[in-house]
């Protein structure tokens, strides 16, 4: 299968666009086979366009896990944190469901379950499917996800295509032993805790067999790997290379995240993560291979709402004991909610469409690419403040078009409440980490913003803008690239960037 | 002759379907082995189950009150390196 990359073709025809977020074919995804890209058209994890109006949300039903990662600590539970494999409140499968189904029924945008952990889903088989197949009595319209290491994969593939599973995560992160060993301590297999490159061996043949299973049903499968520097970097283009040839349909390669509080192995040696740069660099290589995915936001495993966003205060047991839901009325809500959100992606593809016959390039040929970070809510469009945004998205522009680059999190928005802005030191803090995770960007657009950050963005050669307000994502970085040329901004070195 | 769990246990259920005595129960805070039921799986596996798959250093003690799996050994963290970095946590 011949596969396009996405917002990589940087020899795109004139006046034609490049970017992974436009074009005439659906969320540049048009080199996938029409029933992939049916099954994937309203998954917010899978389509970088659906991410924009459809919620998803994640069950923590999956505590045990049957392999160590030297990114991840057991240990952890906290509600204030932000990473995958952290929750707050364990559930039973019973608790998930009623969950599941409070949450379709509050957010009718909701087209997503996936069970993610904080273990393994399939080291608590009976827990994860007990929870699938409640969801598939009551509310057979909403999608099942499950992400897995892979090691027990091939003993619940059948399971997994009874119960209408049809999306599999599996956590690649290497295909050389000698590689694993750095990353995975020990493996449980066949009673035994096996350790190093042994364990290692067993785990990566494992992920690999599932893979091919899962492949050979007609499922749909994403590769997660976490990019650690010095350890996996140059072998993830192996790891690309080789889950593409299987037909794995989605790569999505992911920072390492490591901090010594977290009280991780690599967190407590010192082992850094990448760069900005580094991992769109690396995100590009393997891009040369298969579509990449740039919009993860490495959800916790209870993560509920929007990806950008996470509503799960809003769901806790005792409330939604206190909730009582009609799921007929509520599927019935979703299905009308859907179909508005697909007239409204109807009707921007159709004028884009229209658009793209005309356009023209956004800059003279030459012209070098600026980043320009957005800040939105939802819907694709800019309609959020800079000074409640706690993620900005990045996107490259070059005069023949405009790609995704990644989201950017940062832990605290500039303003405290909604009419409250932080002073003193504080707000030094908090800026201070904005500014260094948009050091990239020449441009930031959000609906508005506010005089001090203003004066602080433009000290730090970031431009803001609040002119386009309410405007596509899309047309707001074309505009703003614009402005930037006609202003004759000093371009940034995006290759500079990796050094900082 | 039984194995004990401690109060580091995190409550993953990990250990509690692989036991082959349905000894191991969760109660109160913590998961805990009933000492009458442990055979710490002689004649069942070579090695106690509970001890193999659970991922917390300290959390499992033998009949003799002793860690099965002592710091370190399952993180591949040293213990100095470990201490070292929560004085330096403690510190800022």
């Amino acid at each position: 299968m011949e596969l396009k990359v996405l917002g990589q073709d940087n020899a795109a025809p004139q006046g034609g666009c490049s970017s992974g977020t436009c074009g005439s074919s659906e969320d540049g995804m048009g080199h996938l086979p029409d029933a992939v890209r049916e099954k994937v058209h309203n998954h917010p994890c899978y389509s970088e366009e659906a991410h924009h109006f459809y919620a998803r949300m994640h069950v923590a039903v999956a505590p045990a896990c049957n392999i160590q990662c030297h990114y991840c600590n057991r240990k952890y539970d906290c509600a204030n944190e932000s990473r995958p494999g952290v929750v707050s409140e364990l559930l039973s499968p019973d608790q998930a469901a009623k969950k599941v189904l409070a949450v379709a029924s509050e957010i009718p945008q909701m087209t997503v379950l996936g069970v993610a952990g904080p273990g393994d889903p399939l080291a608590n088989p009976e827990r994860t499917f007990a929870t699938f197949r409640e969801i598939y009595a009551k509310a057979p319209d909403i999608k099942l996800c499950l992400s897995t290491n892979g090691l027990a994969l091939p003993d619940h593939v059948d399971e997994i295509e009874a119960l209408k599973v049809d999306h599999v995560t599996i956590t690649i992160n290497c295909v050389d032993p000698e590689v694993g060993a750095k990353i995975y301590p020990w493996v449980f297999w066949n009673n035994r805790r096996i350790k190093g490159a042994k364990g290692a061996k067993i785990l990566i043949e494992r992920q690999q067999k599932g893979l091919e299973m899962l492949l050979e049903r007609g499922i749909l499968v994403k590769v997660n790997s976490v990019l650690i520097p010095g350890v996996n970097d140059e072998h993830l283009k192996e790891v690309s290379r080789i889950v593409k040839a299987k037909g794995a349909f989605l790569h999505n390669v992911m920072p390492l995240i490591a901090e010594a509080e977290h009280g991780t192995f690599y967190g407590v040696m010192g082992q850094r993560g990448p760069s900005k740069q580094e991992l769109s660099d690396l995100q590009d290589a393997c891009a040369g291979d298969m579509n990449m995915m740039r919009h993860c936001r490495q959800c916790r495993a209870d993560a509920v709402g929007l990806l950008g966003e996470d509503r799960g205060q809003e769901f806790t047991l005792d409330k939604i004991e206190a909730m009582d839901i009609d799921y007929e009325a509520a599927m019935n809500k979703r299905a009308n909610v859907h179909a508005g959100i697909e007239a409204h992606r109807d009707a921007l593809r159709a004028e884009k469409e229209l658009a793209d016959g005309h356009e023209t390039l956004l800059a003279p040929l030459g012209t070098p690419p600026a980043r320009i970070a957005v800040t939105t809510k939802g819907g694709g469009v800019i309609n959020e403040h800079f000074g409640h945004a706690k993620e900005f998205l990045v996107y490259e522009a070059s005069p023949e078009g405009i790609r995704f680059i990644g989201p950017r999190k940062v832990e605290n928005a500039y303003c405290v409440g909604p009419d409250v802005c932080p002073d003193g030191a504080e707000k030094g803090t908090v800026l201070d980490a904005i500014l260094d995770s948009l050091s990239d960007c020449s441009a930031v657009v959000s609906a508005k913003v506010g005089i001090e950050p203003w004066s602080q963005l433009e000290a730090a050669g970031i431009t803001p803008n609040g002119a386009y307000a309410m405007d596509l994502i899309e047309d707001a970085v074309k505009g703003m690239y614009g402005d930037l040329v006609d202003q004759g901004w000093s371009a940034k070195d995006l290759h500079v960037q990796a050094a900082s | 002759m039984a194995l004990s769990i401690i109060e580091s246990c995190v409550n993953c259920y990990a250990c509690e379907p692989l036991c082959p005595s349905q000894a191991i129960s969760l109660s109160g805070q913590h998961f805990l082995i009933d000492g009458t039921k442990c055979t710490e799986c002689d004649g069942d596996y070579a090695d106690p189950q509970c001890a193999e798959i659970c991922p917390i250093e300290g959390a499992i003690l033998n009949a003799a009150g002793e860690a099965i799996n002592p710091l370190g050994s399952l993180t591949g963290i040293p213990p100095f390196k470990m201490a070292q970095a929560m004085a330096e946590i403690q510190a800022r």
